[in-house]
């Protein structure tokens, strides 16, 4: 198989996982950023496989299950069944509209390249393109979690900024397998942490908008 | 010669085959529906009882409400005209590039939406100024497409890009990606297709085209009719030959390799439209007040594609 050809396909599932970022921006249903997230995770599995079959490297096949089992599958049932068990509200109340959302993502996209390019200056370009590709991923994952009320729609965009971490990590040669463990680990009990947390918030203030928070942060009033 | 005969050729089949194409689409999306639906040729018989009635025009009609079906109906067809389906062969391909072909659809969409204003009900001027919000929205990210396109391609000729894209000049590019789903939301809006607007219903709050073209009757609906069929397969006919031009005829082609490149057309669209059908029936029609979310995805899916073009071309 050709370099080339290995790389174009590469690119283009980073592309896809890029895409999903948008959408998940772009969703108005709670149910349906979760099931975005899901198709999201599932691209990443199907970059970190294709990865573990260009390079030959058998570890990479275990980040693609990781991602598979735990993130595409595990991680938004969990979300699915604690948004049916609170009875959240189902429509995500974005802080910012959603073609603003849009608009500063694109913007983010374009700030993650002007960082790439002097970065990765001796680097083949063919790098240059994966990373930068990643770079956005975290960024939308980082915008989903500053616009959004929820804290539901926060904890998506949470781990939609680590499937841009783990993006990077498969794109470049040689991370070892310890590091995607703990890393997936870190998330599971992040995960199991929000849960709880969420129950403990809806308990205290009767719904899951963050912005009830604030009064109690002790910064004035 | 040859290029002015395969041109004639082309001419012929855009217009008896977009018919055809449309029944296509409600033939399929009737099944899917579990409905029995109209006839595969319904569309070639509503166009030829149209055409056999009078054509009634309401008294405060002036002459641009009777000229705009033949001002559409011809700058679409001219723009169908420029496009490579089955062969890049064309006598017009030099004339005219991509920014020609969005200026005729362009035109196309004015003269429609002034017959909607000039005939001063109020749901003419509604459509039209829905249609005006689509556009200023459609036109710009069908641009960015046409950019991206030439940048990768090196020229805005769509038979330039075809005969690229069929040398492995692009092969998996993200950019390209990127450009064909700006270029496919751009299609369904331009043709009023399910999100943006539903073609097979006339209730006020939702229809856009249907209400330009509501006082119309006789040989200029059909008129009108007809210029919706061929803008629909103009636009399959574009995404094919831009994105999946595999089996096109080139320049000194044979005869064979034409009628392989016919046979080709014939399976892009019929897959193509096909697929609208299914995309079609398995989504909501989207509030009025969302287009500018749906097609500004489109316009920033068209710059991603631009500027992702730069970052694998390298600096």
């Amino acid at each position: 198989m050709s370099q080339t050809l290995s790389y174009d396909v590469a690119h283009l599932i980073g592309a896809i996982v890029l895409m999903a970022g948008f959408t998940l921006l772009y969703q108005r249903r709670v149910f349906a950023v979760l099931n975005t997230f899901a198709f999201q995770a599932f691209a990443l599995a199907a970059a970190a496989a294709w990865q573990a079959h260009v390079q030959n490297a058998p570890h990479l096949w275990a980040t693609a299950a990781i991602a598979l089992i735990f993130k595409a599958i595990l991680v938004p049932l969990a979300l699915h069944w604690l948004v049916e068990k609170l009875g959240i509200h189902r429509a995500v109340e974005p802080a910012l509209s959603i073609a603003w959302t849009m608009i500063v993502g694109v913007a983010l996209v374009g700030l993650s390249i002007l960082l790439v390019l002097p970065v990765t200056a001796n680097a083949a370009a063919l790098t240059r393109e994966s990373l930068a590709l990643a770079m956005s991923v975290v960024l939308l994952g980082l915008l989903m979690m500053i616009t959004r009320h929820n804290a539901v729609t926060q904890v998506v965009g949470f781990m939609a900024l680590e499937n841009g971490l783990i993006l990077a990590a498969v794109s470049a040669k040689g991370m070892p397998l310890v590091v995607e463990i703990s890393i997936a680990f870190s998330v599971l009990v992040a995960m199991t942490l929000f849960g709880i947390f969420f129950f403990r918030i809806r308990e205290r203030f009767d719904t899951l908008d963050v912005n009830s928070l604030e009064t109690w942060r002790g910064e004035g009033h | 010669m040859t290029p002015v005969l395969l041109q004639l050729l082309q001419l012929l089949l855009v217009v008896t085959a977009a018919p055809l194409v449309t029944g296509w689409v409600r033939l399929v999306k009737a099944r899917l529906q579990a409905r029995r639906g109209p006839p595969l040729l319904q569309p070639y018989r509503d166009l030829y009882r149209l055409l056999q009635k009078e054509a009634i025009v309401a008294p405060s009609a002036s002459w641009v409400f009777r000229a705009a079906p033949y001002l559409t109906f011809s700058a679409i067809w001219l723009a169908a005209m420029i496009i490579p389906t089955f062969s890049i062969d064309l006598y017009l391909i030099p004339a005219a590039d991509l920014i020609a072909l969005v200026a005729l659809l362009g035109l196309a969409r004015f003269a429609t939406a002034l017959a909607g204003m000039d005939i001063g009900t109020a749901f003419g001027g509604l459509g039209a100024s829905r249609e005006m919000l689509i556009a200023s929205l459609a036109e710009p990210a069908m641009l960015m497409v046409t950019f991206t396109l030439s940048l990768l391609s090196g020229s805005t000729s769509p038979a330039i890009v075809a005969e690229f894209v069929l040398h492995g000049g692009i092969g998996l590019s993200v950019s390209a990606g990127l450009a064909l789903v700006a270029m496919i939301l751009v299609a369904i809006a331009e043709n009023g297709r399910i999100p943006i607007d539903n073609p097979a219903t006339h209730l006020e709050l939702t229809m856009v085209h249907e209400a330009m073209v509501l006082e119309y009757s006789g040989r200029h609906l059909a008129m009108m009719e007809a210029a919706g069929m061929v803008r629909l397969t103009l636009y399959i006919g574009l995404i094919g030959c831009l994105f999946l031009p595999w089996g096109i005829a080139l320049p000194g082609a044979s005869g064979l390799e034409l009628a392989g490149g016919l046979a080709m057309w014939a399976v892009r669209t019929l897959a193509l439209s096909t697929a609208l059908a299914v995309f079609e029936t398995s989504i909501a029609k989207m509030r009025v007040f969302r287009y500018g979310d749906f097609l500004g995805g489109a316009l920033l899916l068209g710059l991603l594609a631009a500027i992702f073009h730069y970052v694998s071309e390298a600096v």
